[in-house]
């Protein structure tokens, strides 16, 4: 069991009711799609912003298997990751150039904020760690407010604002192109953990980390990679946000609400499953506020506190976490 | 024991007098800050029961607050009530939401009710919005009367005086030893005797009581309006770090939390750089980031660091021995 080989698939922790239950979703949703025009655009525009929760519920479901930590930053961080490049934007750098930019800026940035602010306090109680990220939260919020200004803020549109319609159907350009940019940095993360010596490395530095160490990895250097790389998740997150929202500086705290309804969904403790927590919470917020008249979009973040109470209370493993075992 | 008792009484004494004598002297402005002061101090209070006594992490305070505020914005709107007797009725209320947060809260430990207060936090000042035919939405509503400072002043401290003996009075005894002993040892509190759900619930009960006396009060020192953005998250953030600040388990360190988090957006608009705008936030985010690193029990824990290294000297003085 301890035997870290590369054969050892990191399995989805699904149990069967679970996958025929997503299956049933799938299904009831493309039904839904085929029968009416609104529910499919409306499907569409969920999946679209669920994506973006989804990146930034597995930045932190990647924290917390790394650290054990709920980063409260996490979106904060995205957010002023997103601020960059608009800074670089105004620049006159290319939209494109300035996206993979900001990305490697905020793989440094997460990193050094792991080095200099988590590593101190790692092997202190929960509420410490918590209190240093809810720290970092004011700290960052009011560093951005002070170089940029609480007003909104306007970016070129990455992807146009092309309307593609597909037999009565009119999908927005942006909500398949955030939606592909999204999943696209998913599958790549999955890739770099999954077939990789690094991303191999990585996994038993988090897993066992005593173990990993005495095998010679790095240990203090993998976690670092890895909040690097939540960062850098926060950061697509960002700016696949920006299109909607455009910028300011609360602009990623209700996300991070649905981000953590959708890891909590997911099992906090899956990657596969805080994807499919997050693309269910952005279909599910979108067809309530569409189908259920009360459900005003003031109603969206107290329905996905709802989610987050009700799965804590019935299954706190969520849909694909296991179950912990505590011993006494 | 009672030598420390009288150092404490003492201390006491000097603070109440010093807050009296304050009340007489302070400018309008300034009576309205230390009202403040007084409202954090009440709201970091039970905070800090909760956190800092029981071990339970509530990022979620402010949605306390807001209950409690709203509440006496609403009896005094539609009802004119009197505005004292709000406070005891938002008091109740805020209890009761308490017991009801704290019930689901049992199955949570760690960073999940981290998590799950958060999103307390963040979704109640959702609901003004929701239902603003009654609640004036994001405008906010207004109490029917709103009284002066000087007579804010008053109450305010008065308020703080009580909750503080009330706070005292509860975790010198039974209670408070079960609640230590739950943030100490869930497992070996259990094995004590002590019933976890009972005071797990009666620590989020009375806590989120003390935080709805402060938001009550907090409408009244914003002029009577009870608004939802003042009521957000940031909040709830800047009561933890006021507890974190002052050390989590320390009464007495509670003041200084109230001081920070009511004194540092004055200070930081005078700082030169980062004056003005939202750079008390930079302020208030590297002290507290700087305080948990260096600091562990905050400023009470180096306090009580720097009294023991004192005590010791003294011991191991070859002079006196």
């Amino acid at each position: 069991m301890l035997g870290l080989s590369r054969k050892t698939k990191v399995s989805t922790g699904a149990s069967l009711p679970v996958i025929v239950g997503i299956a049933a979703a799938c299904i009831f949703l493309l039904v839904g799609c085929l029968v009416s025009n609104i529910f499919a655009q409306q499907t569409v525009a969920g999946l679209a912003q669920g994506a973006i929760f989804a990146s930034l519920a597995l930045a932190l479901v990647l924290i917390y298997r790394a650290t054990e930590v709920i980063n409260f930053a996490q979106g904060e961080l995205a957010m002023a990751t997103t601020y960059i490049a608009y800074q670089l934007t105004l620049w006159h750098v290319s939209y494109w150039l300035a996206f993979f930019l900001t990305l490697v800026i905020s793989f440094v940035l997460g990193a050094v904020v792991y080095g200099v602010l988590i590593r101190p306090v790692q092997h202190r109680s929960v509420i410490a760690l918590v209190i240093v990220t809810v720290g970092l939260f004011i700290l960052i919020d009011g560093l951005v407010t002070w170089k940029w200004g609480a007003d909104l803020k306007f970016m070129p549109a990455p992807f146009g604002n092309n309307v593609y319609h597909a037999g009565g159907v009119s999908f927005s350009r942006q909500d398949i192109g955030v939606l592909l940019v999204s999943i696209l940095s998913v599958i790549l993360l999955w890739v770099l953990f999954q077939f990789t010596k690094l991303g191999l490395a990585m996994r038993a530095a988090a897993l066992r980390p005593a173990a990993a160490a005495l095998v010679g990895i790095r240990v203090d250097w993998m976690l670092a990679i890895g909040w690097g790389l939540a960062a850098v998740l926060g950061a697509v997150a960002g700016l696949m946000t920006e299109p909607s929202q455009f910028l300011q500086p609360t602009m990623m705290q209700a996300i991070l609400l649905y981000a953590f309804a959708a890891a909590v969904l997911g099992g906090l403790e899956s990657p596969a499953g805080s994807v499919v927590g997050g693309l269910a919470i952005g279909v599910f917020l979108n067809l309530i506020g569409q189908y259920v008249g009360y459900a005003t979009s003031e109603l969206r973040l107290p329905i996905a506190f709802a989610v987050l109470l009700v799965v804590l209370l019935l299954k706190p493993t969520g849909l694909f976490g296991r179950r912990q075992v505590r011993r006494v | 024991m009672s030598r420390g008792l009288v150092t404490r009484l003492g201390v006491i004494a000097v603070a109440a007098g010093i807050v009296i004598v304050l009340g007489f002297r302070l400018s309008d402005y300034h009576l309205g800050l230390g009202a403040r002061i007084a409202i954090y101090f009440i709201a970091i209070l039970g905070l800090n029961i909760l956190t800092g006594y029981t071990g339970q992490i509530s990022i979620g305070h402010g949605a306390f607050m807001a209950i409690g505020g709203y509440t006496t914005a609403l009896m005094s709107y539609y009802h004119h009530t009197d505005l004292l007797l709000t406070l005891p009725l938002a008091l109740a209320v805020c209890f009761v939401c308490g017991l009801a947060v704290g019930i689901p809260a049992l199955r949570l430990s760690g960073v999940y009710l981290a998590l799950a207060t958060f999103a307390l936090a963040v979704s109640i000042p959702q609901l003004p919005l929701k239902w603003s035919k009654w609640t004036g939405g994001s405008n906010g509503i207004r109490t029917f009367t709103s009284p002066g400072n000087n007579w804010l002043y008053r109450v305010c401290w008065i308020c703080a005086g009580i909750a503080f003996v009330a706070a005292w009075l509860l975790l010198r005894g039974r209670t408070g030893r079960a609640f230590r002993s739950i943030r100490d040892s869930e497992l070996a509190a259990a094995s004590s005797g002590v019933s976890l759900p009972i005071y797990k619930t009666l620590a989020f009960g009375v806590s989120a009581a003390f935080a709805g006396v402060a938001g009550s009060l907090f409408v009244l020192v914003t002029n009577g309006y009870a608004q939802p953005n003042e009521f957000g998250v940031l909040l709830s953030l800047q009561l933890l770090i006021g507890a974190a600040v002052a050390g989590l388990g320390s009464l007495y360190g509670t003041i200084v939390g109230a001081l920070f988090i009511g004194l540092l957006p004055q200070i930081s608009t005078s700082v030169p750089l980062i004056g003005s705008g939202h750079g008390q936030d930079v302020v208030f985010g590297l002290i507290v980031i700087l305080v948990m690193i260096l600091l562990p029990n905050g400023v009470a824990g180096l306090l009580g660091a720097i009294d023991s290294r004192f005590k010791s000297a003294i011991k191991s003085d070859p002079t006196t021995s």
